[in-house]
């Protein structure tokens, strides 16, 4: 018994610089399409027909890449072509990043539209100019209708993340690889691996269950209704 | 070689070969994946305690566990349970496994969407649980079911790009062959983008084209 204790606290201890680093790479990436998402949004419901265009394809080739292929065109094409670095880290979260701001985008335009058009219209009258009524009218509450789709994002991260294995990010993934090709344990360590993601998984969702409940308005939400 | 050799002898033929053995990993892989999910999601409804409870196991497991890890275990981890999958036949049971677990979700909600009454009345009228939920209950679920399952099926096809890393030699390995031997990654990985995006706008096309045929007219539900 305390062998099988030993075998895993060893195990996890050697996994742990991966699980920070599939941590970060998740957060980094899911700040990046945050930052991308809102304004291609904005500008996919708000904009003039050719930006809106522009966006629309951004997204389809986004979303109908795989993951890997984004990889691999990133890390041997584009990054090196560019000149840029050749740092797997920076690359991966590259790529998470502007594949979740696709995705990304599409909930929150589902959001904006699902507010009233009155509001625009209210907001206008007003004296608002359409900029002001986005800011202080529409997304304050687009983004809050958005959350429960958008926190959908991190366990899809989370698991993408595994992918970046493939071009050398020390990751979770690549860590246990690495063990299990020093130990000749793969069920193993391969089944910690699983229990790290899918806790991981778990304890991140509690998270964004707790951040719906703190920012939604008293009184105006599914309760409310 | 020239530019235009390059592409026409080289890089599409090397692609054609393993689109071939992608859309044998999607081929095999989707149906099975619905009939897993079908399975699962009817356990997690209608099952007792312990099949409910497996089936939520399976769920929590399958969906929190990356697919690529999926593939490690049963690629790489199996073997020392005396188990040897060749690498084509672990891709494809681990696209199954993975695809049902998403699927289940969704037919699970649609399940849960059909009325209760519609269970009472089914068996008021002599029929079995089993025979409700087959005759009544299901017809109606699965094409509730049919957005986020095509959706999972559109992700089967990007996905089904891990094969390669368990050595599997489809769309996206094949490109990654031709890019690494002649050094021509970016045109290697941009044309087989380009492979992706055609089959997943057809796949896209073809599964409104479904959801159309399957409706029941005047039942639309809108």
């Amino acid at each position: 018994m305390t062998d099988v204790s030993a075998f895993i606290v060893q195990t996890l201890l050697y996994l742990a610089p991966g699980i920070v680093v599939t941590l970060s790479l998740v957060i980094v990436s899911i700040l990046l399409g945050l930052l991308m998402g809102v304004p291609m949004a904005v500008g996919q419901v708000y904009g003039p027909k050719p930006l809106r265009a522009l966006i629309g394809v951004y997204v389809w080739i986004f979303r109908g890449l795989p993951n890997l292929v984004l990889l691999f065109l990133f890390f041997f094409g584009i990054f090196p072509i560019l000149g840029i670095t050749d740092d797997p880290f920076v690359v991966a979260a590259t790529v998470l990043g502007l594949r979740s701001g696709a995705y990304q985008s599409q909930i929150f335009r589902g959001a904006i539209q699902s507010i009233g058009e009155g509001q625009m219209t209210a907001a206008r009258s007003l004296g608002m100019s359409t900029p002001q009524a986005i800011r202080h009218i529409i997304l304050p509450q687009a983004l809050r209708i958005a959350l429960p789709g958008w926190s959908n994002e991190y366990p899809i991260l989370l698991t993408d993340s595994a992918v970046c294995y493939a071009i050398g990010v020390a990751e979770i993934l690549a860590k246990s690889y690495q063990l299990v090709s020093r130990t000749a344990e793969p069920m193993a360590i391969f089944l910690i691996a699983a229990v790290i993601y899918i806790l991981l998984n778990y304890g991140g969702m509690r998270l964004f269950a707790q951040i719906e409940k703190k920012i939604s308005i008293p009184g105006f939400g599914k309760g409310a209704l | 070689m020239t530019d235009a050799a390059f592409f026409t002898e080289v890089l599409i033929p090397a692609l054609l070969k393993g689109g071939v053995v992608s859309l044998q990993l999607i081929a095999l892989a989707a149906p099975f994946g619905l009939l897993a999910g079908i399975a699962i999601a009817i356990g997690r409804t209608y099952g007792g305690r312990v099949v409910s409870g497996l089936c939520h196991g399976y769920i929590i497991f399958f969906k929190g566990c990356p697919l690529l890890l999926l593939l490690f275990i049963l690629y790489f981890g199996l073997p020392s349970l005396g188990i040897t999958l060749p690498a084509f036949v672990a891709a494809v049971i681990g696209f199954i496994l993975c695809n049902g677990a998403y699927n289940s979700e969704y037919i699970r909600g649609a399940l849960l969407s059909v009325k209760e009454g519609q269970m009472i009345a089914a068996q008021a009228l002599g029929m079995s649980r089993w025979q409700a939920i087959r005759h009544i209950i299901l017809p109606q679920a699965l094409r509730r079911a049919i957005p986020g399952v095509s959706n999972e099926f559109i992700y089967l096809i990007k996905y089904s790009s891990l094969a390669y890393l368990i050595t599997v030699t489809e769309l996206t390995g094949a490109a990654k062959i031709v890019a690494a031997k002649y050094f021509a990654y970016f045109e290697a990985f941009a044309l087989v983008g380009i492979f992706y995006l055609i089959l997943v706008s057809i796949a896209t096309v073809a599964v409104g084209v479904l959801e159309k045929r399957l409706a029941i007219p005047g039942f639309s539900g809108k």
